[in-house]
């Protein structure tokens, strides 16, 4: 697969701050990669950086084959972008904001009314095309903003945390569309700090003070970072137990979950030996990309 | 400790809290999980007495919140943005916040020492809350919640933002304050974190779609999902087969949503055979919170 965004060494200070510290990424066509970290983790100065919005202080890229530093006129028209805010307009319908977004890229007009029935159809905003923007509940608004951010047919689409004020439902329904997108050959990144938003991108990133710490497919992050051998334990007074768990030889790290323990064990066979000490069947678990971050967030 | 009755309240023609009941026992964490924009400030705010309801009622140990004058300390409330003074040191915060409820020095002194302890913040009394970490200017939000010794924390989204190993930390922290006996009220837009409190109300679109415990709200939960990774592109055709009520896109697989039933998992690979669609894993996994939450919601249109 042919790689879309290419970045070295992309590096972006505000005065002593580095916002953006040495960023190298290769993101393929048609995928779906997510850009994951705390906020002020730097996500959005490096999206405004590939979009060509902000300047590198150092550092180069190659987004669409252009150059990031001499051709950002090029990449802003060749790309679509959502914005946390949404910005539509309250005052107008569905349909005029989509009309009013293929006026601002610059869509024939002869093509614009097919373009704006395409969106509508694609975001499954069939039946309020008139309905005032106002009047639209979250998922509604989230997936009109996706209609206007793609209504030029971009290749590559920046959606800069897409799901604020989204209900689950909704949720899934956006993350079907976005598959859509990239089955049909569209590269989207979007930033996020939800971790079950994580999973559902085909790679991502993880990002902390600027830096980049880990990026791969959810699976694998899963599978190679975390070295040892996850257990969850339901021990009675889980927060009691937790020093003392903790300062057992073979146990690598001891978190409290609710009413359970999350306990990583250096090897297998300690299963035996915590449960000796706790009196309790400890349960092996996959780990969560929570987990996975906590460990990078730590080495 | 705390009862919520028919609460509502409309900002203009927008309803962002309908009819709301709710109770909340002693010494226990319940958690508000829920969207941004679903309601979940507004409604922690007429808690605590900021808002006033248009219809219903809410009493904080038995008094509605604006006449608390002579308890307000018993609730300690965590906005949602950090509104502590960034140009103060940690402590001098915490004698600021202490004075607003006109808690003479020397118990401030006193009590600086030991909540900064509970926070694990005692080392940074000195900083400028400018110069802390997005997770340590969470804690010292906490921590000046904690000065009037409150029984009661009202915590709107007081993880949000921050990165995962603080938002841990955050958590124990919470755990040992209501192992001394304070009532935890908080909001979260994160729905993992539904699993960490006692007891959830889910909330959408202004209303309480489910409270109850984690635990019981995944046994509730009637449907078994499936993982699949298959050479499928596309969703719609998994959604064709009969007995599926849900199929949705997660990363390089896909989730089936199926009644319970022992034999669902034969019958989807053999329908999934049928229609010559390549299986390279198909198995049962753990409905996750969000399973749950989206079958709550199941009449919610979207």
């Amino acid at each position: 697969m042919e790689d879309i965004i290419v970045t070295h060494d992309l590096t972006r200070s505000f005065g002593k701050f580095v916002a953006v510290s040495k960023l190298n990424l290769n993101i393929r066509c048609g995928e779906i990669y997510g850009f994951l970290g705390p906020n002020g983790a730097g996500k959005s100065t490096a999206i405004r950086m590939l979009c060509g919005i902000l300047q590198p202080t150092s550092g180069t890229a190659q987004v669409l084959g252009y150059d990031l530093l001499n051709e950002t006129e090029k990449i802003k028209r060749k790309i679509g972008y959502m914005s946390q805010k949404f910005s539509l307009y309250d005052d107008l319908s569905v349909e005029e904001n989509l009309e009013f977004y293929a006026g601002v890229y610059e869509v024939p007009l002869k093509e614009s009314k097919s373009r704006v029935a395409e969106m509508i159809e694609m975001a499954n905003l069939t039946g309020r095309e008139k309905e005032v923007v106002a009047n639209l509940s979250g998922g509604w608004k989230q997936r009109l903003a996706l209609g206007c951010a793609i209504i030029s047919r971009p290749s590559l689409v920046f959606l800069d945390e897409p799901t604020s004020g989204v209900s689950p439902t909704s949720r899934r329904m956006f993350f079907n569309i976005i598959q859509g997108l990239a089955n049909n050959g569209v590269t989207v990144m979007v930033t996020t700090h939800f971790m079950d938003e994580a999973e559902r991108c085909n790679r991502i990133a993880f990002i902390s003070g600027g830096r980049l710490m880990a990026t791969d497919t959810p699976d694998n992050l899963k599978k190679n970072i975390i070295r040892g051998y996850l257990v969850e334990l339901a021990v009675p007074d889980a927060l009691e137990q937790v020093g003392r768990i903790e300062a057992l030889p073979y146990v690598s790290e001891c978190n409290i979950h609710g009413p359970l323990l999350h306990v990583l064990l250096e090897h297998e066979s300690n299963a035996a030996d915590l449960r000796t000490v706790t009196g309790v069947e400890p349960k092996m678990i996959t780990p969560s990309l929570e987990d996975v971050f906590v460990t990078l967030a730590k080495s | 400790m705390i009862k919520i009755t028919e609460l509502s309240k409309a900002f203009g023609s927008i309803g962002a809290v309908h009819e709301i009941n709710l109770e909340i026992k002693k010494q226990e964490i319940i958690g508000i999980v829920g969207p941004d924009g679903a309601g979940k400030t507004t409604l922690l705010r007429m808690v605590c007495g900021l808002i006033t309801p248009d219809h219903g009622q809410v009493l904080v140990m038995g008094k509605a919140p604006d006449r608390m004058e002579e308890e307000k300390d018993k609730l300690g409330y965590m906005p949602q943005r950090f509104s502590l003074y960034g140009d103060l040191t940690v402590s001098e915060n915490i004698n600021f916040f202490g004075s607003l409820y006109s808690l003479d020095k020397k118990t401030i002194q006193d009590r600086a020492d030991e909540i900064l302890g509970l926070t694990n913040l005692i080392a940074f009394k000195n900083r400028l809350a400018d110069n802390l970490s997005g997770g340590m200017k969470q804690k010292l939000s906490l921590t000046c919640a904690l000065v009037t010794r409150p029984d009661i924390l009202v915590l709107d989204e007081p993880t949000y933002g921050v990165d995962p190993e603080s938002r841990k930390e955050f958590w124990k922290i919470l755990y040992r304050l209501n192992k001394e006996g304070k009532t935890i009220l908080l909001s979260t837009p994160y729905m993992d974190e539904a699993e960490l409190c006692m007891k959830v109300a889910f909330m959408d679109n202004g209303r309480i779609v489910s409270v109850d415990s984690p635990a019981n709200m995944r046994e509730k939960f009637s449907y078994t999902v499936l993982e699949l990774k298959s050479s499928i592109k596309n969703s719609h055709v998994l959604r064709d087969i009969p007995g599926v009520i849900d199929a949705y896109f997660y990363g390089d697989s896909y989730h089936i949503v199926t009644p319970k039933d022992r034999d669902n998992l034969q019958f989807i690979e053999a329908a999934l055979n049928e229609r010559n669609i390549e299986v390279f894993k198909l198995e049962e996994i753990a409905p996750s919170i969000e399973d749950v939450f989206v079958s709550l919601a199941e009449k919610e249109v979207v």
